[in-house]
């Protein structure tokens, strides 16, 4: 280091010199902390009391295949006990190997995380259906519930995304699904045209947006309370519109054609697979080309660019000439369209009508989605499965009979939101302007 | 083929409400000069150069560029008319990668809006390479140090065929030998036929690179200098008077050692030791300065003193009695004066008027406190005799802190602080931002401070306030001792030490043994004597 400090040549540090001075960048590798292997310690000793040493001598049984698919596989039937022992000593393997780690001051790597939690799942599959009334459920179905599930809670983060990627918080994803449900089902109803109905979920999403917008960038009021106040708004709206409008009409207002399933010919009978990919309302295939175009969007274009810009440091991209408040405007509007249409799967695809509060609170998993996801679309998208998921395996397993009160299972997805959110993510660094409203000079 | 610009403000004035930034201002910069803009904090240098850089529109007056009229709109049009400007605060985006950065704004892009960073990155190696500036497109922005961030923000102007480059207080962020590789740059860039407009505040480096200085004092261009004028000349018309830029004090007298730091390790959130075993012991009766660039350790050193740092081990000895540990009320009552690094954020509250901030540590106490009530006469009582005392230019004593200017502020806090007796005094950071007749002020109190038999800490990263003052400098770097030196030495080899070689490695270096550093060492114990 003092040989480079003395080079003949000041204006030229040799490369690598980063440490030349500027203490304002110490650069330190984190410390490796406790918390996750000890975490999955108490994890995988849970899942030895409880999934093994305490679980029911029955089989359950897992169906793979669905009816419509090429060929039938098996199901696969796991003795719960047996099962139970299997899975909760490799989960408390994989926690001695982060142990192990540790002590090496090492982390663990990310698959071991990936890896317990799937683990974790399938021990607790095991054993909540091995002491079920009837200890047999479709695998498939389970998944592709989940995806089905997923969808309004997908477009719900991916809006997220767009609104804080580019430095605006959106807390009326809840309020923007809602106006999209009223309007796709009243539209669609009147029309009598799924198509005009979806469009204008997309239109209804992107009105609430710009109030949004408008009042948190032009009007600079705080964006965390214009977006409760907008969910309050929108719900308080469509409620009433309900009530006056819908219930008294309701075969004129209230009885929208639905989006149907479009099944891709051979693709749609793959098993597992076939169902989840091949097998949706339009509304869900784009959710797929939303995911994928959203992420190529952000991270491979010049509007990608900018937007991020804006949301980490509007004042720099504000010095080279780019519109930050007119940016943050037209994201958040799309953002709000997103969610429309993310609401429209609720009444066009999901059920044929609408009611009150149909939204039931997904904006703010949604909202956990987009964090847990890291404010990046595909994490988003498989945050947003997760909590699927969750909400999926509740109902199905409610409804085979479990000896855990039904009321616990309710909470499942709200609990895997918090666990996911709190003790997963850590502190997860979302863009550094987001929330902040952009005043020149 | 090197297109050349002439620039020219005539008459550029900018009001913000009442007050008036720029008072009919003409510069012109010839062009392949380098043309410096001198003036203090607050003298409007920024906001002439955020109005000729399309961020401020100028109330009056207009911007020439060969002769012809322009009117910018945004730093759009004026970046298009060959205007680069580097910020003080650097405008990059941390999480993006130099190559990000560099296109933000101009990007190359293939069909449909795709990112071509391929061309990007071309372009910062022919920049790189012509200029020597060694800067690896893929880096991310937030991992490299200031110097080279700075090399960013240049290569962000050229690659924008920048013409006129604004380089707005350059050095502020800097160690003495990345200034003196930027003062290189600054003489390659215009040899390369860029005319570069320096705006700075330091006499040294303005004489050392500027072909034409244009003073500007409260918004109004005073004249035009010589780089060969004397610094004092150069000084008064900055200032407005005669200033004297040494200070006159005398010897020290240390008596007894009341104040010793032993192994203190401060760890931050993350882990990392941000103060790391450091020892040191000051003397009633001198000024120990803590020099080091800014963020190393400097800032959790006085937090960890003051009790407000969590994670702290060693020891912190006052008068014998140890204060690690305490609360920072109990350590205030231990008779330490603290003047914060950022005035505004931790030294007053702004919304509170002069008075009331003149006992905000005291307000529980008598005189200004009888059982559960204040006393609001004492208290202005108080407030009356500390304004005049301390010359604190205020409407009133009920004047709210915060509309005070910078320097009436720090004098605020300097006086509450030094309003009671003290055991140990320790400011940080005692004149940023603050005009250069109030800085002569602020340190002949704090000298006098010293001369009642205090034991005085001063951190400051302003190298020029560390020789003025310091009895013993100690230099940190990365939170660790760098070393101990008596109060002459060398700016070369503090400077030296401010990068983290030790003054004893700088013979290596140097080729010779600087006199000043071998007469002392980087002695861990801290208790060399000068």
């Amino acid at each position: 280091m003092s040989t480079k400090l003395s080079s003949p040549r000041p204006g030229n540090p040799q490369p690598g010199d980063t440490s030349n001075g500027t203490g304002t960048n110490v650069v330190s590798a984190k410390p490796v902390t406790w918390r996750t292997p000890v975490l999955l310690t108490v994890f995988g000793l849970i899942a030895l009391v409880f999934f093994g040493l305490l679980a029911p001598h029955q089989t359950a049984s897992f169906g793979i295949s669905t009816g419509e698919d090429f060929f039938q596989l098996p199901a696969l039937a796991v003795n719960a006990f047996a099962g139970g022992i299997v899975l909760s000593v490799l989960l408390l393997g994989l926690a001695a190997y982060a142990l192990f780690l540790k002590t090496k001051d090492r982390p663990a790597p990310g698959w071991l995380t990936v890896t317990f939690i799937v683990l974790f799942v399938a021990a607790f599959l095991i054993w909540v259906v091995g002491g079920a009334r009837t200890p047999s459920i479709s695998l498939a179905g389970l998944i592709a519930g989940s995806v089905t599930l997923a969808v309004p809670l997908v477009f719900g983060s991916l809006s997220g995304v767009l609104c804080e990627r580019v430095g605006v918080v959106n807390i009326a994803i809840e309020g923007q699904l809602l106006g999209g449900a009223f309007t796709a089902a009243i539209v669609a109803s009147m029309t009598q045209n799924p198509f005009i109905g979806l469009l204008a979920a997309a239109v209804a999403g992107a009105v609430v947006s710009m109030v949004l917008a408008v009042f948190s960038i032009k009007y600079l009021v705080n964006q965390i309370i214009v977006g409760v106040v907008l969910n309050v708004l929108v719900s308080g709206v469509t409620g009433f519109l309900f009530s006056t409008v819908m219930q008294e009409d309701s075969d004129q207002f209230n009885s929208p054609p639905g989006l149907d399933i479009i099944e891709i010919p051979v693709l749609s009978s793959i098993p597992i697979i076939g169902p989840i990919l091949f097998r949706q309302s339009l509304v869900g295939y784009l959710m797929y080309i939303a995911v994928l175009v959203v992420w190529v969007g952000l991270f491979k274009t010049r509007w990608g660019l900018r937007v991020r810009a804006v949301g980490e440091h509007p004042q720099a991209a504000d010095t080279l000439g780019i519109n930050v408040n007119a940016t943050r405007f037209w994201n958040v509007t799309l953002g709000g369209a997103v969610a429309g249409i993310g609401g429209s799967f609720f009444t066009l695809v999901a059920i044929d009508s609408f009611t009150k509060e149909i939204s039931g609170g997904r904006g703010f998993i949604a909202l956990a989605a987009l964090i847990f996801g890291r404010w990046n679309p595909i994490g988003a998208f498989f945050a947003a499965l997760l909590f699927g998921f969750a909400d999926n395996l509740q109902s199905i397993v409610t409804i085979i009979g479990t000896p855990v009160p039904s009321q616990f299972m309710a909470m499942l997805p709200y609990l895997v939101t918090v666990l996911a959110v709190a003790g997963l993510v850590g502190k997860s660094r979302g863009p550094a302007a987001s929330g902040i409203p952009y005043v020149k000079g | 083929m090197v297109r050349v610009l002439k620039l020219e403000l005539r008459g550029i004035t900018k009001r913000f409400g009442t007050l008036l930034a720029n008072d009919h201002i003409d510069v012109v910069v010839e062009p392949g000069q380098i043309h410096c803009l001198l003036g203090e904090n607050g003298a409007g240098k920024s906001t002439l150069m955020n109005v000729l850089y399309g961020l401020y529109e100028p109330s009056e007056g207009e911007i020439l560029i060969d002769d012809k009229a322009v009117a910018f709109r945004g730093p759009g049009d004026a970046m298009a008319a060959g205007i680069g400007m580097v910020h003080q605060h650097f405008m990059l985006v941390p999480v993006f990668s130099v190559a990000e950065n560099v296109a933000l704004g101009a990007e190359p892009t293939k069909a449909a809006g795709f990112l071509n960073l391929e061309e990007t990155r071309r372009r910062i190696k022919e920049i790189s390479d012509q200029y020597g500036f060694d800067v690896d497109p893929d880096a991310l922005v937030e991992d490299l140090p200031v110097g080279v961030q700075q090399r960013v923000e240049i290569i962000k102007a050229l690659v924008r065929n920048a013409k006129v480059l604004i380089l707005d207080e350059p050095t502020a962020v800097l160690t003495p030998q990345e200034t003196d590789e930027l003062l290189d740059i600054m003489r390659q860039l215009k040899a390369g036929g860029t005319s570069i407009v320096f705006i700075s505040h330091k006499l040294r480096e303005v004489k050392e690179v500027s072909d034409t200085i244009t003073v500007i004092r409260r918004g109004k261009v005073v004249g035009t200098a010589d780089p060969a004028a004397p610094t004092a000349e150069l000084a008064s018309m900055m200032v407005g008077r005669a200033v004297s830029l040494t200070l006159d004090k005398a010897p020290a007298q240390p008596k007894e050692k009341t104040f010793e730091v032993r192994d203190l390790t401060v760890i931050a959130s993350n882990g990392q030791h941000v103060v790391d075993g450091l020892s040191f012991d000051i003397a009633r009766g001198e000024i120990l300065a803590v020099a080091g660039v800014q963020g190393n350790g400097q800032t959790e050193l006085t937090e960890a003193i003051l009790g407000l740092q969590d994670r702290v081990s060693g020891s912190i000895r006052l008068d014998g009695k140890e204060l690690l540990g305490r609360s920072v009320k109990e350590v205030l009552h231990a008779g330490v004066g603290f003047v914060p690094e950022d005035r505004k954020v931790d030294g007053l509250v702004g919304t509170f008027s002069v008075a009331e901030n003149l006992v905000l540590d005291l307000y529980d106490k008598p005189p200004f406190a009888k059982g559960i009530s204040m006393s609001p006469a004492k208290i202005l009582e108080n407030a009356k005799a500390r304004i005049g005392e301390f010359d604190v230019r205020t409407p009133s004593a009920a004047a709210a802190a915060g509309t005070l200017s910078g320097g009436n502020q720090q004098k605020v806090v300097m006086a509450r602080e030094l309003s009671r007796p003290l055991r140990l005094f320790i400011a940080s950071q005692p004149t940023r931002g603050v005009d250069v007749g109030s800085i002569e002020f602020l340190h002949r109190r704090i000298v006098a401070e010293r001369d009642q038999g205090t034991p005085v800490m001063i951190i400051s990263t302003e190298l020029d306030e560390v020789m003025e003052l310091a009895d013993r400098i100690a230099v940190i770097y990365k939170g660790k001792l760098v070393g101990i030196v008596p109060g002459g030495t060398s700016r070369d080899v503090l400077g030296l030490m401010m990068a983290g070689i030790p003054p004893e490695e700088h013979a290596h270096t140097t080729g010779q043994a600087p006199a000043a550093a071998t007469a002392s060492t980087s002695d861990a114990e801290g208790n060399d004597h000068v």
